[in-house]
């Protein structure tokens, strides 16, 4: 098989906008705090469209599984992470050469580009030799790779790019300034004036003079004064310079498009692996889920909030997990229980896991197996808008709409406190209308609610319960078990803990 | 020198601290009441203008003398407003004319620095006589006390004889002398390894010519000033520095220009303000504050002028007659207005707290220690906490610093469980809060807890609802009102979904 894309089996095409994941889905399932993670430092790679395009059917999402394998291993990362420094390091060069103004300044930067893109292409063709690879992906490119090395084009680059580094080592000049006047010659063991001029200029410190000679600028750019310098120094080098002109032009896009390609797409992986790994190290499993684009049995051990998790993980706490199960006719998961209980976390969870399943990653949980769907919707409830003059459930009401009407039978729906902001005849009347619809259209979901009645709405409903501690009702264990819907909320015991209750509040305020 | 345009007796310098920045509870005042669009509106554009709004803001007054103060510098401003804006952009020129006064090439050399000093106070003094002569043409036409004090500081202070010292100085600058420096091609074909060399055979001050050796020459003109600059810095780099004290010269006068702009910036602000207001056809007015203790809040024509500068046309007045009263409770349909009036209510204070006119067309109230808002809010982001739990924290960060007349703006509080755990909780703060002495205006939708206030009805209580007309449309107006235990979700949902079949 010949080379094309280690991110896409079939066709390596960029993502079609339409099919791209809704912005307000991912800030609602937190995937958006994931992206910008795995975006992180990782502007130059443009990664964010990869995240927003889901696959679609099950080959593709195995071709990425087997990359991943390989890329787990520790020699491969480091071979294809050194790569990629490498490449970082000459897209920075580039960027100075399209930024400068001078010619022979310009010339220079894109001379080291291409010397550092000849240097990471070698490294990682004879690092990927040592190293055992068993997807199709890194095997191909590993081919690719052996024979680009071969190629005239890559001989030719690296033989001139050797030649002229050489030579610029060597040069040396002397740069006389007086008023106005600036002359450039060749340096001829002139002797070191420096000493004496400290010596000269000392008197002229003020007691504690500071000494802020050490301390200059470094910019790339040259003042005009440092520009017509290095013009002397080109006319004293003439063969050199033209020499180094001559390079630009024959090589102007000495960079295989393939192997860029290669750079970019990797990172895909690389970015997800580096978010995951302190997860893991802190006892976090993921797993390459079973998945179907046909099947809406579902079953996930020990899942758990893949953004919270990792939040929890930089402040040194790990994440509960939790287990569902969806068999034969069964579709739509009800949440209820008290606030604080993990309610909204678990709903953000079962969202993320489709999404992270059909971009073709490892999943957070022990083992799984999930639906592919078309498309995954949210309706989470919003905070009042000064930009939207409706009201607020008018809107809720238009967005479930809009969902149910662009909704198929392969979509997943994740509900959070829908009609949360009414009065409680409303919300359980809507509630049952929009969760009937739901049903009806045979969508896989999850609603969470603090209608218990809807719990047991019809048989594609299963009920599942935040826990909580009897004793200790202000306490939360943020396990959601499989359960009637018991109608305990421990909003009271709350208020208390924050010092809000009648007594406590008078106290306060009295002092 | 000081301004002293914010304060009679003190410049604004605590509240542009680095540090005092907004608190968690401020910025939730910030949040909810859309302050960022006020802010947006004194900016016209401007950063730093809605910086400096955005510092007063929050940072309110709290006697009725200082707001006056204001009130009085507002109303010169608003009767001389190209005078005042002249000021300031003398002040933004003088300060934007630092910045833009680079450092050369090697920024910490000495001679560059000192160059760099001379020609920083070269423009100090031209823009220092500026603000002299709008002085001496203006300043007859200003009536309020700070205006006057200031303008009197300005003729006093920088008289024809201070401004002669400074041109003094500037005279005494000069420097040159040759170098010869050897170098290789280090990054990017950039000078690197600089080494002071000696001119052989020769003082290396006194000779130019390197014999017969091959060399490319060139001249720097006179008048290429980031060339002289580069030279310079090129030939001082051993030369040990002579340039603090005409830095700290200019520093001491940099400082005077931003408190300036900054005292400035918000009448500025204020008139960028108007001015759009005005445009959209609202009326606005010089409010009244009253001593805390009188429990006042009287208004006519009250608007959301976040609201009606984004709106074309003008946005709906509403009266309040709530003198006396601790409580206000709004109830009623979705969209009719009740979150607007509670902003409106929380900008007018606000900004009558600060000096600034009020968008209404009259309001007189309490001024208040301390304004707060607790509107309900979107998931927290932060996943840590439960909704519920999210606004209790929210409210105990708030009760932590109320006292006894402080206003606490609340828009669909405890709404984030149900009905009935909401309307129990939501009782017990407010009756705590009313009989503590705070100021309550509360909008909900529990009517468990609207009704139960309604029931045990005191003087000190008013309730409003949205007025409906005959057809069932909305005014956008509150009238007073017992709260209603209907709702509207059967009627939304037949109107958003009743064309579809289930």
């Amino acid at each position: 098989m010949s080379f094309r894309s280690i991110l896409f089996e079939q066709a390596p095409d960029l993502p079609e906008p339409a099919r791209s994941a809704a912005p307000q889905v991912l800030a609602d399932l937190n995937l958006d705090q994931v992206c910008s993670a795995l975006t992180l430092g990782r502007d130059q790679y443009d990664l964010a469209p990869y995240f927003l395009t889901p696959l679609h059917d099950e080959a593709a999402i195995y071709y990425r599984h087997q990359v991943l394998r390989d890329l787990r291993d520790s020699d491969v990362r480091a071979a294809v992470a050194a790569f990629a420094r490498g490449l970082t390091t000459m897209r920075q060069g580039l960027a100075q050469v399209s930024r400068l103004g001078h010619r022979y300044q310009q010339q220079r930067w894109f001379l080291d580009a291409a010397n550092t893109y000849g240097q990471a292409v070698l490294t990682l063709a004879q690092q990927l030799r040592d190293v055992q690879l068993n997807s199709a992906g890194l095997v191909s490119l590993r081919e690719y790779l052996e024979t680009y090395l071969q190629s005239a084009e890559y001989q030719q680059l690296t033989a001139s790019v050797a030649d002229l580094l050489d030579r610029l080592r060597e040069v040396r000049y002397c740069v006389h300034v007086k008023a106005n006047r600036v002359r450039v010659t060749r340096y001829e063991d002139e002797k070191d004036y420096g000493a004496e001029v400290e010596r000269t200029f000392a008197k002229f410190a003020q007691g504690t003079a500071t000494d802020d000679r050490t301390t200059f600028r470094t910019l790339a750019e040259m003042d005009h004064v440092e520009a017509k310098i290095l013009d002397g120094v080109a006319t004293l080098f003439p063969e050199l310079f033209r020499d180094l002109d001559d390079f630009r032009r024959r090589y102007a896009s000495y960079a295989d498009d393939l192997v860029m390609t290669f750079d970019r797409e990797v990172q895909f992986y690389l970015a997800y692996l580096d978010y995951i790994r302190p997860l893991e190290s802190a006892g976090c499993e993921f797993c390459y889920p079973e998945v179907s684009t046909v099947s809406k049995q579902t079953r996930v051990d020990d899942g758990f909030d893949i953004a919270l998790a990792s939040k929890l993980q930089g402040e040194g706490k790990t994440v509960v997990a939790n287990s569902l199960q969806l068999d034969g006719p069964e579709r739509v998961i009800v949440v209820t229980g008290p606030n604080q209980g993990g309610k909204t976390t678990f709903a953000r969870m079962f969202g993320q896991l489709h999404y992270l399943a059909s971009l073709g990653l490892p999943v957070p949980g022990r083992a799984a197996r999930l639906f592919v769907p078309d498309r995954i919707f949210t309706h989470f409830e919003k905070e009042e808008n000064l930009d939207n003059l409706r009201s607020n459930l008018e809107d809720e009401l238009v967005r479930m709409h809009d969902i149910l009407a662009t909704a198929t039978s392969r979509s997943v729906i994740v509900m959070n406190e829908s009609f949360a902001s009414t009065t409680l005849e409303d919300a359980s009347f809507l509630g049952a209308e929009i969760l009937r619809r739901v049903t009806g259209q045979d969508l896989l979901g999850l609603y969470v609610t603090f209608v218990d009645r809807l719990a047991a709405l019809n048989g594609a409903c299963v009920s599942m319960v935040a826990e909580i501690v009897p004793d200790n009702p202000a306490d939360r264990t943020f396990r959601i078990v499989r359960k009637p819907a018991d109608g305990l909320a421990y909003a009271a015991a709350i208020a208390d803990r924050y010092g809000l209750s009648y007594e406590r509040l008078r106290e306060l305020l009295s002092r | 020198m000081k301004a002293h345009l914010m304060y009679r007796d003190r410049d604004l310098g605590p509240v542009l601290d680095p540090g005092h920045e907004p608190t968690p509870v401020t910025q939730a005042l910030t949040q909810d009441l859309e302050l960022g669009r006020l802010w947006a509106a004194m900016a016209a554009g401007d950063d730093f203008l809605a910086d400096l709004a955005q510092r007063v803001l929050l940072a309110s007054l709290t006697s009725p003398e200082e707001i006056t103060y204001r009130q009085q510098i507002l109303a010169d401003a608003v009767a001389q407003p190209a005078v005042v804006r002249q000021v300031y952009d003398i002040a933004v020129a003088a300060i934007t004319g630092e910045r833009k006064t680079f450092f050369g090439l090697m920024s910490k050399s000495p001679e560059s620095r000192l160059y760099r000093a001379a020609k920083v106070l070269e423009m100090f003094s031209g823009m220092l006589k500026q603000l002299r002569s709008v002085a001496d043409e203006h300043q007859a036409r200003f009536q309020s006390e700070g205006f006057r004090q200031f303008f009197a500081m300005i003729t006093e202070e920088l008289d024809d004889a201070y401004l002669q010292t400074v041109d003094d100085h500037l005279k005494e600058l000069g420097f040159g002398n040759g170098t010869l420096i050897s170098a290789s091609l280090g990054r990017g074909n950039k000078g690197a390894g600089y080494v002071l060399r000696e001119i052989p055979g020769q003082g290396w001050r006194d000779r130019w010519s390197l014999g017969g050796k091959p060399g490319f020459s060139f001249t720097i003109a006179d008048r290429d000033e980031v060339g002289q600059q580069a030279l310079a810095d090129l030939r001082s780099r051993g030369l040990a520095g002579v340039a603090s004290a005409l830095a700290q010269a200019s520093d001491h006068i940099l400082a005077f220009f931003t408190m300036l702009r900054a005292e400035l910036a918000f009448y500025v602000g204020a008139l960028n303000l108007r001015e759009a207001l005005t445009a959209a056809g609202e009326p606005v007015c010089v409010p009244v504050p009253v001593a805390g203790e009188k429990l006042a809040l009287t208004a006519r024509g009250l608007y959301d002028p976040s609201l009606s500068l984004r709106l074309t046309g003008r946005a709906v007045g509403n009266d309040a007659d709530a003198d006396g009263k601790r409580l206000i409770m709004i109830t009623g349909a979705n969209q009719g207005g009740k979150s607007t009036f509670l902003r409106s209510v929380g900008l007018a204070q606000l900004m009558m707290q600060c000096g600034l006119f009020v968008a209404a067309e009259s309001f007189t109230a309490s001024v208040s220690p301390g304004i707060f808002a607790h509107f309900k809010r979107e998931e927290d982001a932060t996943m840590e906490q439960g909704k519920l739990d999210e606004e209790l924290s929210r409210m105990g960060d708030i009760a932590s610093q109320l006292t006894p007349g402080s206003l606490l703006l609340c828009n669909e509080s405890f709404a984030s469980t149900n009905e009935q755990e909401g309307s129990e909780i939501g009782r017990q703060i407010v009756r705590a809060l009313l009989e503590s002495g705070v100021r309550v205006l509360f909008v909900t939708h529990l009517f468990d807890l609207a009704h139960s206030f309604y029931s045990g009805q005191s003087d000190s209580s008013l309730f409003l609802r949205p007025e409906r007309r005959d057809d069932g449309g909305r005014t956008f107006r509150l009238l007073p009102g017992e709260p209603l235990s209907t709702s509207y979700g059967p009627d939304l949902y037949q109107q958003i979904f009743g064309a579809d079949s289930p």
